[in-house]
């Protein structure tokens, strides 16, 4: 097992498009990393970059303190697993898996123990002696990852692997591939468009954007304290409600965030430091849908009451969804189902403001 | 790792990275190297016994007949004006068309007949129509030159039976250009037919179900959606066979050897008889290459609708 | 509405569904009738060369009652020609060359669509598009320069210019089956493989190879048809009786002048036809799939 280490890495492609636009990443021994981010933003081929399928134009990619730039895949000692499982149709599961080991003329009892092994791990013993086209798609992924593991390489590559399967099994494969993670422990990067994956599989998250970092950071990190408007919106979900407001002097000599002529908060005194350098400039307010709440009057003390009108309601049975309109901007509310909402009707409103964020509008970055 | 491979070039200390360069040019180098070899083998066949054969062929065909003097365009002047020549252009065009729209309609309504069975007896009808496409040309061409036999011919059986004289099948001039013809259509109709019966299969059932519902009726559905969605297919197909049948040898070679009177001699079968019958080499290759224009006119319409389809299929 | 109307409603309704179901039953039953019009006519001339090939020479002179039938039939053709030295001579040739040429296609083939369909090097878009258009030249063009160059090699009257030229005509179309069947094995796969530790050749072997059986067959079938049934270049280039192949050893050995030994003939052709009849019986599906993949997928 190894750490691995990207650096300065540029991925240009013909005709001068670049996919990856210098990168840093410092990888731990035995840590499971997730790039995570939406289609275009350079993580798979980041992730592919790492596997030696494409070509690095510029910087370094070392796994286990060797820089790997010109080693052929084959001998980076890499294991991966792909979107589509990539499974060869014409072999049983068994020489599915024993493939690699056979290339790499291994005895045929250590195959076997190996193969044994990883099946057992996969809970996929009885399978092993079926063609792919003869599994479902967990089992199909199941085998991917066994072969995989019965290698027994330095990292491993998930390329997506749970993009083609439907949402229940989706959950289910999560949790096998973090089960199998703690078993073998070993070190995973793991490319995702799912941020609830990411969230849930991940040591570290790192959110790649237009072939640049974005942040990296543990899932509750990311989720607590974005530092741009790009991971603050990406992360959760239902997505954080944005609303362009400016910051000006409040009652009592505090700060307040002016949304609409009709609509001022104050600020919480903690934040009140932090924000004071920003009085008058253009900014975005983000606060996350479950930081909204229906206002009753034994509510906490100095929570403003905003009363909105309802345009949607998406019961979802543990909540409920609600969707505003706050000055053309959406809005949505992550209520109690209980709570009585109507389409149409007014609903009274407050929010944590302890759990806002305040951002630049012009750079995105969150103060 | 513990299979102990090797990392040969992962050591290399960093810093050195004009020759990680080098190396990493001569790796992506390597691969093309590969696929060029891997190419090798098909571009020596192609450029030894096609396109080398292909030049050779202008060059003799501006020799005179034993092949000492250069002669320039004489041969394919000479060619023109003689009138064998003008009616083997007449009859290849005549046996190439007729066949290939015949060819066309037959396999249309067959396929369309396959269509309308159910899956699972079609694979046997379609076995038993392909039957004379399976045989090799040569072979059954001979069979239909007994069947035109005049004096005790099967087809000269039945008329008689029914009152009706012997037709000299192969013996008079148009008749026996109704005969080449009809062995072609009977030869290569099956290769349009499942051309077409996998066009059809290939267009959405939904397409029917849609044009249905809107009132489509059986003529209006052959005209407004199998017809476009199968256009490609039809080009490209009749382009080809229109290349093949128009380079047809065997059977006027079996059937006819060109007669009578040379009435049915097509480009092929003139240019053996010239260039291998009579030696005249330099006269034959001149023939061929008049079939040269012709072909490469098709060729390129097939090639431009293969790639047209190629990218309908890829958006 | 009234009882009656709702009634003659549901009346109306009822007919126009059977007859629906009539309509469609009278399409299927016509498309039946109309295809076994059309496999009667297809199979009149393999029917004859049957008949025929079971007459004895005495009852085709005869020339007496329906040639469509035969009153005696004996195998005396078939016995004749399997004891013929010559036939046996064109029949081993036809094969010797046939599978030469198989290997040798299915070989340059098989490489060549590896490398146009995996590893782009420079000029390999325009060779695809070469290899399609040299599929589209017919030996008819070509047979005349060939002579000489076949001439000048020294294999004139010599089985072996075949298995040289054959490939020619095979080798287009099968790389061009191949590399359709190539693109259309995912590319993650040679990504898995390079990963498992496989060199391309091994990619090839294990991989490719395998998967793409289907398409090898329908290549393999091409090939054999193409090699098996030629006429023009043996009719062109061979001339005595040991180089022969089948083709034309039948129709220069068989007819002599003016005397046509149909029956023996006809007898022939069959032998002749029965190896691509057994090998389409078996593996039509293939061939079909791989013919047709070509124009309708791309």
């Amino acid at each position: 097992m190894a750490e691995v280490s990207v650096r300065k890495v540029v991925k240009e492609y013909d005709g001068g498009v670049q996919a990856v636009k210098g990168i840093d990443l410092d990888i731990a021994d035995h840590e499971f990393v997730v790039l995570v981010g939406p289609s275009g933003c350079g993580k798979s081929t980041t992730l592919r970059m790492i596997a030696g399928l494409e070509e690095i134009t510029g910087g370094e990619i070392w796994i286990d303190g060797d820089v790997v730039n010109d080693v052929p895949p084959r001998d980076r000692d890499i294991a991966m697993v792909f979107q589509n499982y990539a499974l060869y149709p014409h072999m049983s599961v068994f020489d599915n898996m024993a493939f690699g080991l056979k290339l790499r003329k291994f005895p045929k009892d250590e195959i076997k123990r190996r193969v044994d092994e990883a099946a057992r791990i996969l809970d996929i013993v009885p399978l092993l002696d079926r063609k792919p086209r003869a599994l479902s798609g967990g089992q199909r992924q199941r085998v991917a990852m066994g072969r995989a593991i019965v290698r027994n390489p330095k990292v491993f590559l998930f390329d997506e692997p749970l993009s083609n399967l439907d949402a229940k099994l989706r959950v289910q494969m999560r949790t096998e591939i973090k089960k199998v993670h703690q078993t073998v422990r070993t070190t995973t990067v793991y490319v995702t468009h799912d941020q609830i994956e990411a969230m849930t599989l991940a040591d570290r998250v790192v959110v790649m954007n237009h072939g640049v970092i974005e942040q990296v950071g543990t899932p509750n990190d990311l989720y607590h304290h974005p530092t741009t408007r790009f991971v603050a919106g990406f992360i959760g979900s239902p997505a954080m409600n944005f609303l362009p407001c400016r910051v000006q002097d409040g009652a009592n000599g505090g700060l307040a965030v002016r949304v609409t002529d009709t609509l001022t908060v104050p600020i919480p005194a903690a934040r009140a430091d932090r924000y004071g350098a920003f009085k008058g400039k253009e900014m975005v307010l983000g606060i996350r849908p479950e930081h909204l709440f229906e206002y009753h009057e034994q509510g906490k003390p100095g929570w403003t009451r905003v009363d909105l009108p309802v345009d949607v309601v998406e019961p979802m049975g543990m909540e409920t969804m609600v969707h505003f309109f706050v000055d053309g901007a959406p809005v949505c509310a992550r209520v109690d189902p209980a709570t009585h909402a109507a389409p149409g009707e007014l609903m009274p409103l407050t929010a944590d403001l302890n759990q806002m964020h305040l951002m630049e509008a012009d750079t995105g970055k969150v103060v | 790792m513990a299979d102990g491979t090797s990392i040969p070039i992962g050591v290399m200390a960093p810093g050195r990275s004009a020759a990680r360069r080098g190396s990493m040019r001569r790796f992506a180098q390597r691969r093309s190297t590969v696929g060029f070899l891997l190419c090798l083998p098909l571009i020596l066949l192609i450029a030894g016994f096609v396109i080398y054969p292909a030049f050779y062929a202008i060059y003799l065909s501006m020799l005179n007949k034993k092949m000492t003097t250069f002669v320039g365009l004489s041969n394919f002047t000479f060619l023109l004006k003689r009138h064998t020549f003008q009616l083997v252009i007449f009859q290849s065009c005549l046996f190439a068309i007729t066949s290939v729209i015949l060819k066309a309609l037959i396999g249309f309504i067959l396929a369309h007949l396959m269509h309308n069975i159910p899956g699972k007896t079609q694979r046997i009808w379609r076995g038993l129509l392909l039957v004379p496409w399976v045989i090799p040309l040569a072979m059954s061409t001979l069979t239909w030159w007994w069947m035109f036999d005049p004096s005790y011919s099967a087809f000269n059986w039945i008329l008689n039976q029914f009152g009706i004289a012997s037709v000299p099948w192969l013996g008079v001039g148009w008749i026996a250009r109704f005969c080449t013809i009809t062995v072609n259509v009977w030869f290569g109709t099956p290769f349009f037919m499942i051309m077409y019966l996998a066009a059809l299969k290939s267009v959405p059932e939904q397409l029917y179900e849609a044009a249905a519902i809107d009132g489509a009726g059986a003529l209006q559905k052959l005209f407004f959606v199998t017809l476009p969605m199968m256009r490609n297919i039809i080009a490209i197909t009749v382009l080809f066979s229109l290349i093949v049948t128009f380079a047809d040898f065997d059977i006027v070679r079996i059937l006819t050897s060109g007669g009578p009177q040379d009435m049915t001699h097509v480009f092929a079968t003139y240019a053996f008889q010239v260039g291998i019958q009579s030696g005249d080499i330099p006269l034959g290759a001149s023939v061929s290459l008049f079939m040269f224009p012709i072909l490469a006119f098709a060729a390129f319409f097939v090639l431009r609708g293969v790639t047209q389809r190629t990218k309908e299929i890829a958006t | 509405m009234s009882a009656t109307t709702l009634e003659h409603g549901r009346k109306v309704a009822a007919s126009r569904k059977t007859s629906l179901h009539r309509q469609r039953l009278w399409a299927l039953w016509g498309s039946y009738i109309a295809l076994a019009v059309f496999v009667v006519i297809f199979l009149v001339p393999p029917f004859y060369t049957l008949i025929t090939s079971l007459k004895s020479s005495a009852e085709i002179s005869a020339q007496s009652g329906s040639p469509w039938l035969v009153h005696h039939p004996t195998l005396e053709n078939f016995w004749y020609l399997i004891t013929y030295p010559n036939f046996q001579t064109y029949y081993l040739n036809s094969v010797i060359v046939t599978v030469l040429v198989v290997v040798v296609s299915m070989t340059i083939s098989i490489l060549a669509a590896f490398s146009l369909s995996r590893m782009g090097f420079w000029g390999s878009q325009s060779l695809s598009t070469g290899v399609f258009l040299t599929y589209l030249v017919p030996p008819s063009l070509l047979f005349i320069p060939l002579f000489q160059i076949i001439g000048k090699i020294g294999l004139i009257n010599n089985f072996w210019c075949l298995v040289i030229l054959y490939p020619t005509l095979a080798v287009p179309f099968c790389t061009w089956i191949m590399i359709g069947y190539f693109s259309s094995i995912p590319k993650e796969l040679d990504e898995a493989a390079l990963i498992d530790g496989a060199n391309y050749l091994q990619i090839l072997w294990k991989i490719f190879i395998p998967v793409a059986m289907p398409g090898i067959i329908a290549a393999t079938i091409f090939a054999f048809t193409v090699s098996w049934g030629a006429f023009l270049y043996p009719l062109a280039y061979l001339y005595t009786s040991h180089e022969m192949v089948l083709t034309v050893g039948i129709i220069s050995d068989l007819i002599r002048g003016d005397v046509f030994q149909w029956g023996k003939i006809m007898a022939a052709c069959l032998l002749a036809s029965l190896p691509p009849i057994v090998i389409y019986a078996f593996l039509m599906d293939y061939y079909v799939a791989g013919l047709t993949a070509g124009a309708t997928k791309g």
